[in-house]
């Protein structure tokens, strides 16, 4: 696997990807025919309706789900020639995400779902202490480290799950409708964050249904019935 | 954070779900436990009764002769003179190698006496030692205290005319009938018993004895090797191994422990699935977390290293308790199952292998859905994405 150092400007590049599910005896395209790169540092957003492929297009992006044909090379490599295992390791080193529903771990407390990530690298306790602590202060959550995720808000929920994506300071960070399950003004601070985020330096792709949303982003993909209609 | 802290914060935090799972777990090995120590209290038991039933080596003086009675018919014979054993030698039966199988040793005397006019046998016995391992007899009146009582036969009782509380003239000396000894269908029917030394001062046989016999511990006991040893020991003695009663007794404890291991073995396999079906649920409760681990990169053998490791520990809780609470509800239950029978105690390694078993099926129970989850795409997984 290539080294960050060796980045191309092209950070993502999508070539001709679809994905079937087979309902049945009926195949069904979540995503007919997709093509768009993304580049080193923008922050993308993909807007459609609900069912329109976004979230399988986030999934496939991220080497969670296997695309029936096309390709998604991420540094020039086709992540889906890796082996299920070597895909796992690359998620842990250039993926970070972000969830629709959060996805923390229940018995794990707020520290603890943020050290997740780490617990596969070989990072020193200590080390994994100053980097959790970081980020927890990054999201404002430095005083509820020790809390169980539900004892707190929808809003820190979601905080912890973007520190808990970016504590391996992955150069990738996928969010798959951030927002969605928040009122307008804890969801501005959450954007307010990504842009941050984003200007410090990582490339991020988020999904989203609202185009509010969208306005933090560089560029806008829509999606529809599994196409990409304008970027 | 290491992989295994992941593992003791689940089971540290989901205490409601771990203790179900224990007990699942506790439930079906405790009643593999109870099953098998109550067995081995039942063979225990049902070997040391057999054991106790009567002789199982009988120790006589060589004859050259043949013997000519079958079924308490004698046709009579040319009986040699036999050298009978000094008493004074009988301890050296104890000493053989395999003492420790050793139970009764019963020394005896026998004589014919004259009693009323009536030629009568008499034996000398060791009461103490006779008593205990003559359990099938039945006495009426009390068992013998003092060296001059008596137990008569139900015949040589009717033949005399003798009654509990009569006195008896043998030799020089009186004695008293204490008890009738109810009909056995034996020779002992037609006996008079005394204390040993006083029949052989009756029948001047001072310091003699005529036969011996020997209730050996079979468990497992080398019973050939037992009178070969005591052979040796008295080399002008007969000793020979009553091999019918000690198949009887083998083949009795042998068909009760295939029977007990028959259920054991059912109880195991519903144990067994029981705890599967548990682990199996458990586990694909938690296909979603799984998806989880999998999304922010960890590898198949990190997903199983956390739920293999949950496995080992629940296992070995649910097999220690399981053990623990299976040998107390044997100990609570044997009295009802044997009257005045004994707990055999705690097995070892009873307890290690039902905890390997415990650790096993948890073991097995869970790898199969944490194979299964962490093969699916993490976002199949998720349901989510």
């Amino acid at each position: 696997m290539q080294t960050r150092e060796n980045a191309v400007r092209h950070l993502i590049e999508i070539r001709d990807i679809g994905k079937d599910y087979q309902v049945g005896t009926n195949t069904v395209s979540a995503i007919r025919h997709m093509n768009f790169q993304v580049d080193d540092g923008e922050f993308i957003s993909i807007m459609g309706q609900s069912g329109s492929g976004k979230s399988t297009l986030l999934a496939v992006l991220g080497g969670l789900n296997h695309p029936s044909r096309g390709q998604v090379l991420v540094d020039s490599l086709d992540i889906y020639d890796l082996s299920s295992e070597q895909r796992a390791d690359f998620r842990s080193e250039y993926i970070g995400i972000i969830f629709q529903s959060f996805q923390l771990i229940s018995y794990l407390t707020v520290l603890e779902n943020i050290k997740l990530p780490m617990a596969i690298t070989g990072i020193s306790a200590k080390e994994q202490d100053a980097m959790a602590q970081s980020v927890l202060d990054k999201v404002g959550l430095g005083a509820k480290a020790e809390r169980l995720p539900d004892q707190l808000s929808g809003g820190e929920q979601e905080r912890v799950a973007i520190a808990r994506a970016i504590v391996n300071r992955p150069p990738i960070l996928l969010a798959d409708e951030p927002t969605g399950s928040l009122d307008s003004e804890t969801a501005e601070g959450v954007m307010a964050l990504l842009r941050q985020l984003n200007k410090e330096g990582l490339t991020i792709i988020m999904v989203t249904h609202n185009p509010d949303a969208c306005r933090h982003g560089d560029r806008t993909i829509l999606v529809r019935d599994g196409l990409c209609l304008a970027q | 954070m290491k992989l295994y802290h992941i593992s003791c914060n689940n089971l540290m935090r989901r205490k409601g779900k771990v203790i179900f799972l224990v007990l699942g777990l506790m439930l079906g090995i405790a009643t593999i436990v109870t099953l098998l120590s109550i067995t081995e209290s039942m063979t225990r038991d049902i070997e040391d009764r057999l054991d106790r039933f009567g002789a199982n080596i009988v120790m006589v003086p060589k004859s050259e002769n043949l013997a000519l009675s079958y079924g308490g018919i004698t046709v009579g014979g040319v009986n040699y003179a036999v050298k009978e054993f000094a008493e004074k030698d009988i301890a050296g039966i104890r000493e053989i190698e395999n003492r420790e199988n050793l139970g009764a040793v019963a020394p005896k005397v026998l004589g014919a006496t004259q009693v009323m006019g009536q030629q009568v046998l008499l034996m000398g016995v060791d009461f103490a030692v006779e008593l205990p391992l003559k359990t099938w007899w039945h006495l009426d009146g009390t068992a013998p205290a003092a060296a001059d009582d008596l137990i008569v036969g139900a015949e040589a009782a009717t033949t005399l005319d003798l009654a509990v509380g009569n006195t008896v003239p043998l030799g020089r000396r009186t004695f008293r009938v204490a008890a009738i000894l109810e009909s056995t269908g034996a020779a002992e029917d037609s006996m008079i018993i005394g204390d040993l030394h006083a029949v052989q001062e009756v029948l001047g046989k001072k310091g003699i004895i005529s036969l011996v016999e020997i209730a050996a511990f079979c468990r497992d006991c080398p019973i050939t090797e037992m009178v070969l040893q005591i052979a040796e020991k008295f080399p002008g003695a007969k000793v020979t191994a009553l091999k019918q009663a000690v198949m009887a007794k083998m083949q009795s404890v042998e068909l009760f422990k295939a029977f007990s291991y028959g259920i054991a073995g059912l109880v195991i396999f519903i144990g067994s699935l029981l705890v599967f079906v548990t682990m199996m649920g458990a586990v694909n409760e938690r296909t979603r977390e799984i998806g989880i681990f999998r999304a922010i990169g960890f590898r198949r053998g990190h997903v199983m290293q956390i739920i293999l490791l949950e496995a080992i520990v629940v296992g070995f809780l649910g097999g220690f308790l399981g053990f623990v609470s299976g040998n107390l509800i044997a100990w609570a239950v044997l009295p009802l199952v044997i009257p005045n029978g004994a707990f055999a105690g705690v097995n070892l390694s009873l307890g290690a292998l039902a905890i390997l078993l415990s650790i096993s099926l948890s073991l097995l129970a869970s790898l199969y859905p944490a194979r299964k989850g962490s093969s699916l795409d993490p976002s199949e997984a998720l349901r989510a994405l």
